[in-house]
């Protein structure tokens, strides 16, 4: 399905980039007129996203972090994350609750949980070396429901 | 961002404002642990009252403040979270641990 509008940002993996992110994200999804609730929802999951790929594809090495965001017809978003990093060796595993490879402990290990608490689907694609795709989307209310 | 904490009564509160996302949940891990470490306290009180917004490295801060404090055989409380904060805290078991 093609886009009704779509906007790509690259930031580098710096951990100080991730505000700006979800900043980013939240005001190109403006235009649709979500709920605070919806945008909120955004805001974490491309927060998770994009630390993700900072903290454990890149381990806090430097490389660039690609997000894209796409609106579809009937108010759907789609959000996709990339990074060229590390890459995740098993998917299944680290998408499981609580599950962390951070070794200072200070990682909750929910990354993968809060995105799919927030958003409708979270699809991971990666191999070892190869880098990590996130795609999340999003079917938000209609204008109805919130006017 | 910024941590503002205060001891007395053998209580440390560290007030926690603005967002928490892993980049300024080093900065307040910092201030509380410090502070914690200065004086011990029976009981550390995280109030997350003037927290704006908190993705899961908010969780992970308060889960590493309790490790911190449960060595020093004190005891944690979380007040102030909105519902959406709560929430996710409860997704990693802190209600269980009786911290929210």
């Amino acid at each position: 399905m093609k886009p009704q509008n779509e906007t790509t940002i690259i930031l580098q993996s710096r951990s100080c980039n991730e505000s700006y992110a979800r900043a980013a994200a939240a005001a190109f999804f403006a235009q649709l007129d979500p709920t605070v609730e919806e945008l909120c929802d955004i805001r974490t999951a491309v927060s998770e996203a994009v630390t993700n790929a900072i903290v454990h594809g890149y381990q806090e090495g430097l490389g660039p972090v690609r997000i894209t965001a796409r609106i579809y017809e009937g108010r759907r978003i789609a959000i996709t994350v990339k990074d060229q990093g590390c890459g995740i060796p098993d998917i299944q595993k680290a998408m499981e609750p609580l599950f962390t490879t951070s070794p200072d402990g200070e990682r909750s290990g929910l990354g993968f949980s809060v995105m799919q608490s927030f958003m409708d689907s979270v699809k991971v694609r990666s191999a070892p070396g190869k880098g990590t795709t996130v795609r999340m989307e999003r079917q938000l209310q209609g204008k109805e429901f919130h006017e | 961002m910024s941590v503002k904490t205060d001891y007395r009564d053998d209580t440390l509160t560290a007030w926690l404002q603005g967002d928490i996302d892993h980049y300024s949940a080093a900065a307040m891990r910092e201030a509380i642990d410090k502070a914690a470490e200065g004086c011990l306290p029976k009981k550390l009180i995280l109030d997350f009252s003037g927290v704006s917004f908190m993705d899961s490295s908010g969780v992970g801060l308060v889960m590493g403040r309790y490790r911190l404090i449960s060595s020093m055989g004190g005891a944690l409380t979380v007040t102030g979270a909105s519902p959406r904060i709560r929430a996710m805290m409860k997704m990693a078991g802190l209600d269980l641990l009786g911290a929210v």
